[in-house]
C-alpha cells in the first residue's frame, strides 16, 4: 500500500472509528492491570447518597424524568492502571485528572506531525466539548461494581464463539485495512443499523443527547443517534416470546420509588447487537435512571452474562440537561452513507493494484466489536 | 390531558393503501410478476386527494411520470447523483411527512407535559418530535423535517418545513421540491379514530395548495407495541452488493 492511500485509509478509519464506536473515549480504558480494592462502598453509591431533592412528578403522578440530557464525560469506563485502587480524586488530583485526559481527547493541537494532523481533520469544532470533563463527583472510572473499576475477567468461551470472534476480528482487520470485502465487513454502527441507540448509553465523541418523553403508562427515550426512539410500557405487561428478536431488544420498565428501572432482553444474536460480543441469549441489561436534581439524572446499567463474564458488572453517568437554548436535531445516517461506497470502491482499486491485507495482529481476536 | 387539550396517546396507523399512490390506482402486477406473482402486486385505492387531482405544474407531471419509470434504479456509484433516482422507500430513507403516517405500519404518540409531542414510527424507527407553539424556524433540513405544533379547539396542527426535497409522497412517484410546506390537522373523531388532514403547498411543483385526509385508527389489541422496521439490512445488497468483491463474501 502506498504511503497516501495508507493515510487516507488510516484518517477513515479513525473518524468512523472515533465516530461510531460507543466506546468510552481515550485511550485509558485498555490501559493498566486489574486489582481489587475489596468491599468498600462504591464512590458513586456515596456521591448519590449525598444528594437529596424532591421528586419532581408529572401530572399523572410517575416521577418527571421529562427533557434533553447529555451524557458527555471524560471519565472512562474502566479505570486507569495508574490509579488503581483510587476510586475518587481530590479537588487537586481531579484538575490533573481532567486536564491529562482532556489533552489526550481534544483535536485542538498540532502536535504529533503530519498523519497526526489529518487524523484531527474532524477538529473540535464537530465535537461535544462537554466530553473533555471527568464526573463532578470526581471517580475515576463510569464503573462502580466491582470496586476495582474495571469490566469483570472473561470466562473460558466456547471454540464457536472464539471461532465467531476471530471471524468478526478478521473483518474488522480487513476494514481497517481500507479492505472490506462487502458491507458485511463493516459494524453495525457503521452500516447505520445501530449506533448509540443500543444499550447500554455510553458517551462518545459527539451527539450525547437523550430526549425523554412520558406519558401515561409509557418512558419514550430519544437517543440522537441514531433517530430512533425506545418505548418503554410501564404496564407490567410480559416481555415478547423470546423467539422475537430485535436489533435494540424488547423493553419493560418501571417506577421503583423515584428510580425508572428498564430490563431489555430478546436482542438478536447478530455480532455488535450486545456490549462487547456477549452473548444476545444470555446477556441481560438493566438500566435506572434516577432524576437528582433539576438538572441532573443518574444514569445506572448493570450488564450480566455468565457466558460471558465471571460477574455481573455496573456502571454510572450523570446526564445533565441540556441549555434550554439548544435542541436536539434528526441524526440521520442511512440517507447519506457516502462512506460506505467510498470504502468498497477503494478497497476494489486497491485490489486492483494487488494489495492485500497483512495478518491478523496476536490477541486481535479477544476484541469485541463494541 | 391535565392541560384540557386531547389525549392522543396511542398506536395509530392509516388503513388505506396510498403508500401505492395517493391519486386514483389500480390493482397492478408490480415488479417482477414473474418471480413475486401475487405476493409483489400493488393493492387498489381510491384518491386520498381532496378533488382527486395533485395540480402538478406540467413540467412536474412530467418529472413525476419519470420518477415511477425509474422508481427502482438505484445508483450510489457518485455521491453527486446518490438520491437522482428510485423511490426513497426501496432505499429505506426515512419517508419525511405526510408520507411517513400513511406507511402500512403502525405510529405511536406520545404526548406528556413538556412542550414537546414524540412521533414515533415503525419504518425504519423513524422519529419526530412536534415543538409546541415553537417560534424558531427549521435550522436545517431534515428528512422527517421540522414540526411545530399549536392547539386548535380540538386539533392538534402541526406545520411541517425543512424536509429534505429527496423524499416521495409515495411509489407512484409524487414528489415535492424543497419549498415543500405540509400543514397537518389531527381532529379526535371518537376515543378510536383521528381524522387526519394534511394542506400541501409548493410553488416550484404544484399550481396551488391542495389536500389530503383519511382516518386513523387506534390500535386497541391488548399488549400491542410497534416492533422494529430497520430496513436498511433489507437494501444494503441493492445499495452496495456491485462494490464487493468478486466471489469475496465470507459471511
Amino acid at each position: 500500500m502506498n504511503d497516501r492511500s495508507s493515510a487516507l485509509l488510516a484518517f477513515l478509519a479513525f473518524v468512523t472509528a472515533l465516530v461510531l464506536v460507543p466506546q468510552p473515549i481515550g485511550g485509558q480504558t485498555t490501559s493498566g492491570t486489574r486489582q481489587t480494592t475489596g468491599g468498600t462502598k462504591s464512590a458513586g453509591a456515596r456521591a448519590t447518597a449525598k444528594k437529596t431533592a424532591p421528586v419532581q412528578r408529572t401530572p399523572w403522578g410517575d416521577p418527571d424524568l421529562q427533557g434533553v440530557w447529555n451524557d458527555a464525560t471524560s471519565t472512562p469506563l474502566q479505570r486507569p492502571g495508574d490509579l488503581a485502587g483510587k476510586d475518587v480524586l481530590n479537588d487537586e488530583e481531579a484538575a490533573e485528572f481532567q486536564e491529562q485526559t482532556a489533552h489526550g481527547l481534544t483535536r485542538d493541537r498540532r502536535d504529533g506531525g503530519r498523519d497526526a494532523d489529518v487524523n484531527r481533520a474532524y477538529n473540535e469544532h464537530w465535537m461535544d466539548a462537554r466530553r473533555l470533563k471527568i464526573t463532578a463527583d470526581h471517580r475515576t472510572s463510569l464503573i462502580v461494581d466491582p470496586p476495582d473499576g474495571r469490566i469483570p475477567s472473561l470466562v473460558p468461551l466456547s471454540p464457536e464463539r472464539q471461532k465467531a470472534r476471530a471471524a468478526r476480528a478478521d473483518a474488522n482487520a480487513r476494514f481497517n485495512a481500507g479492505m472490506p470485502n462487502t458491507f458485511h465487513d463493516m459494524s453495525l454502527p457503521v452500516r447505520c443499523i445501530i449506533r448509540t441507540d443500543s444499550p447500554p448509553y455510553l458517551p462518545t465523541i459527539y451527539n450525547n443527547d437523550f430526549h425523554i418523553f412520558q406519558s401515561p403508562g409509557y418512558v419514550a427515550i430519544a437517543p440522537e443517534m441514531i433517530h430512533s426512539a425506545r418505548i418503554i410500557p410501564l404496564d407490567g405487561r410480559p416481555h415478547l416470546r423470546g423467539d422475537l428478536q430485535q436489533w435494540l431488544g424488547d423493553t419493560r420498565g418501571h417506577f421503583d420509588g423515584p428510580t425508572l428501572v428498564v430490563e431489555t432482553t430478546n436482542f438478536r444474536a447478530d455480532d455488535g447487537v450486545v456490549f462487547q460480543g456477549a452473548n444476545p441469549a444470555t446477556y441481560r441489561i438493566t438500566e435506572r435512571f434516577t432524576r437528582v436534581d433539576a438538572d441532573t439524572l443518574n444514569y445506572e446499567f448493570t450488564i450480566e452474562d455468565p457466558m460471558t463474564w465471571t460477574r455481573p458488572w455496573t456502571a454510572r453517568i450523570p446526564w445533565t440537561k441540556i441549555d434550554p437554548g439548544e435542541q436536539m436535531y434528526e441524526y440521520a445516517c442511512h440517507e447519506d452513507n457516502f462512506d460506505i461506497v467510498h470504502f468498497l470502491t477503494g478497497a476494489r482499486a486497491r485490489e486492483k493494484r494487488g494489495e492485500t491485507v497483512g495478518p491478523r495482529p496476536a490477541g486481535a481476536a479477544a476484541a469485541g466489536e463494541r | 390531558m391535565a392541560d384540557g387539550h386531547p389525549d392522543l396517546n396511542g398506536i395509530w396507523q392509516a388503513f388505506v393503501t396510498a403508500n401505492f399512490d395517493i391519486q386514483d390506482h389500480e390493482a397492478q402486477p408490480g415488479p417482477h410478476p414473474e418471480i413475486m406473482g401475487a405476493y409483489g402486486a400493488e393493492l387498489p385505492g381510491q384518491s386520498i386527494v381532496e378533488g382527486g387531482d395533485i395540480p402538478y405544474q406540467p413540467w412536474a407531471l412530467a418529472k413525476k411520470k419519470e420518477n415511477f419509470a425509474k422508481r427502482m434504479t438505484v445508483d450510489v456509484s457518485s455521491d453527486k447523483t446518490w438520491h437522482a433516482s428510485g423511490d426513497p422507500e426501496l432505499k429505506c430513507y426515512m419517508p419525511g411527512v405526510p408520507r411517513a403516517t400513511y406507511m402500512p405500519l403502525p405510529f405511536q404518540i406520545v404526548q406528556g407535559s413538556s412542550p414537546y409531542i414524540l412521533v414515533a414510527y415503525a419504518f425504519t424507527s423513524a422519529t419526530r418530535t412536534i415543538r409546541m407553539n415553537w417560534k424558531g424556524d427549521a435550522p436545517t433540513d431534515a428528512w422527517m423535517g421540522w414540526s411545530r405544533g399549536r392547539w386548535e379547539g380540538e386539533t392538534l396542527v402541526v406545520d411541517v418545513t425543512g424536509q429534505r426535497e429527496e423524499t416521495w409522497l409515495d411509489r407512484a412517484g409524487d414528489f415535492h421540491s424543497d419549498k415543500f410546506h405540509v400543514v397537518e390537522r389531527y381532529t379526535p373523531a371518537s376515543p378510536y379514530h383521528l381524522l387526519y388532514e394534511a394542506t400541501i403547498e409548493d410553488p416550484k411543483v404544484y399550481t396551488r395548495q391542495w389536500k389530503m385526509s383519511f382516518p386513523l385508527y387506534r390500535r386497541v389489541e391488548k399488549n400491542l407495541q410497534l416492533l422494529e422496521f430497520k430496513c436498511v439490512p433489507f437494501t444494503e445488497e441493492l445499495l452496495y452488493g456491485k462494490f464487493r468483491k468478486p466471489n469475496g463474501d465470507v459471511k
